[in-house]
């Protein structure tokens, strides 16, 4: 059987790999959206924080959880939306 | 239940891909976002399906809090804001991080997991305090030049030996919590070391790498709480940020390396003497040359964002083009504070993206251009760098502006940019200096124009 740790690197280095992929064509004009769009995905932590801070121990880890779930929201949630805002004004000519 | 959420963590990611992917074009991309926030939200909905959870109450409340905070800053910030606020995000990013790489600590932990609770702990921390030092120059509340002192490399060597001797204590005794408390200050501490060095004219290149940060990070994190997710969507990211500081750097034509440490832009003194003469011009004779021009090129800068010019040069754009004249911009990479500063600005200003060129296809063209107008850049005009090898910016590449008939520069004032250096192109022969703030400038020829 192989460690659960060698699929972990396996995924870990196919995407780091696809993101250089994705991100090498990005236009110059679109950088800002597109690192406050990485910023939003950066933000998939909460996913990890959510069960810790559901332990119901009342803990110093289930704080720490739910700290991390409040500053990561922070970050998914304004970072779509000033994502979101910032591409609506992008506008090609005469539309 | 556990295999269903884990196929959604494999639909999320896929939704990250494609939403990425789709961000590469403007036509597409704000389709493209919306496909990666519906990638989140799904895994968010997967991971509240965890039967390990036994109290929302918590949970709920902080997606709560931090859902209104996001959703209000986002709405109040102005586009002028962006880099500091994109800086803050990430900071929250990487203590997010931090704080589950806290939690995940178990008794019964393996080194292996002890390790990348350290990594995330380690990377979370100087995103932390990292991005709140950029926060800080970026918004002016501290100075944005860089802070150098005596054996600054010999801290941060000394530094980074603590981080990695306290976190080997620690993944060896996870019960004391004193190694533990060490790793946590040291790598808030080295955070802030990391970043005040770097001058604000360099900031675009930390933006950057803080974001990579931020997503390997996540990435940590992923592993010390077994989670495939935040692998693979802190990877994308961490991967995105390092291709956006590397095209940073070459745009400056510096080593990463050199950005980080040199402290640029310290007062470096210029030795190569500067001939010619300023020659002034009133925003009348700017008028009836522009009046008389076929095409014109503008460029720009860092000045253009504090002046909150964008309105007034679409309007002067305007005005030109309905007087038969072609008008373009030339954005050079680096110009503004972050990776497509001047892009946004422009955009928020209804002025259409094909109309943005990037350097190398605005540098060809700018001998048939009549008049190249400079707002608020400096250094990435500066023919120094073509120039003078003396000149600490020599071999960065610049948008060639000295090649077009006229140029006209915006400027306050004759202090010299960011990193101190002389600008040969104020001097050149074909140069008129328009001096004041540029929204009171361009709102003159407006003026002179209707």
């Amino acid at each position: 059987m192989v460690p659960a740790v060698v699929f972990l690197t396996f995924i870990l280095m196919l995407s780091i790999f696809l993101g250089f992929e994705l991100i090498n064509k990005v236009p110059a004009t679109l950088h800002t959206p597109l690192m406050s769009g990485a910023n939003a995905i950066s933000g998939i932590t909460v996913v990890g924080a959510i069960s810790l801070a559901g332990t119901g121990h009342g803990d110093a880890a289930q704080w720490f959880g739910f700290f991390a779930v409040t500053l990561a929201t922070i970050n998914v949630v304004g970072g779509y939306l000033v994502t979101d805002r910032m591409l609506a004004m992008f506008k090609k000519k005469g539309s | 239940m556990d295999i269903t959420i884990q196929f959604a963590y494999v639909v999320a990611a896929a939704l990250f891909i494609f939403g990425l992917k789709q961000l590469g074009s403007p036509a597409t991309a704000r389709r493209g976002n919306m496909i990666s926030s519906f990638g989140m939200l799904l895994a968010i909905v997967a991971a509240l399906l965890d039967q390990g959870i036994v109290d929302y109450q918590w949970i709920v409340i902080g997606i709560i809090i931090g859902g209104g905070i996001g959703a209000t800053v986002a709405r109040m910030v102005e586009m002028t804001s962006m880099p500091e606020m994109v800086a803050l995000f990430n900071g929250f990013g990487g203590m997010a991080s931090l704080l589950v790489g806290m939690a995940a600590i178990a008794p019964d932990s393996a080194t292996f997991t002890l390790v990348t609770i350290v990594l995330s702990i380690l990377i979370g921390g100087v995103t932390f305090t990292g991005s709140l030092v950029a926060y800080g120059k970026l918004s002016e509340r501290i100075s944005s030049a860089p802070v150098l002192f005596a054996k600054q490399q010999v801290v941060n060597g000394l530094i980074v030996a603590g981080i990695v001797i306290s976190g080997l204590l620690f993944a060896n005794n996870p019960d004391t919590g004193f190694w533990l408390f060490l790793v946590v200050v040291l790598s808030l501490a080295f955070g802030i070391m990391v970043v005040i060095p770097i001058g604000g004219a360099d900031m675009p290149v930390v933006i950057s790498l803080l974001n990579s940060y931020s997503g390997l990070a996540a990435c940590a994190a992923g592993f010390a709480v077994d989670n495939n997710i935040l692998i693979v969507a802190g990877s994308l990211v961490g991967a995105s940020g390092i291709i956006l500081t590397q095209i940073m750097c070459k745009a400056m034509n510096r080593s990463l390396s050199n950005v980080l440490f040199s402290g640029f832009g310290s007062g470096v003194v210029e030795t190569a003497e500067v001939e010619g003469e300023i020659k002034p011009i009133s925003v009348d004779d700017a008028y009836y040359v522009l009046e008389a021009a076929s095409s014109v090129a503008i460029i720009p800068g860092y000045g253009m964002a504090v002046a909150q010019a964008q309105h007034v040069v679409k309007e002067l754009m305007e005005l030109l083009e309905e007087n038969g004249c072609e008008v373009n911009f030339g954005i050079h990479p680096v110009a503004g504070r972050m990776p497509g500063h001047m892009n946004v600005l422009l955009a928020e200003a209804d002025v259409p993206y094909d109309q943005l060129l990037e350097m190398d296809d605005i540098n060809p063209r700018m001998e048939t251009v009549d008049v190249a107008i400079v707002i608020g850049a400096n250094d990435v005009v500066n023919p120094a760098a073509r120039e003078n090898e003396g000149s600490p910016i020599y071999g960065m590449p610049v948008i060639n502006v000295d090649q077009a008939r006229t140029v006209f520069v915006l400027k306050r004032s004759m202090a010299s940019g960011f990193a101190g250096i002389e600008n040969p192109l104020f001097y050149k022969e074909n140069t008129r200096m328009l001096f004041g703030d540029a929204k009171e400038s361009i709102g003159g020829l407006i003026r002179e124009f209707s």
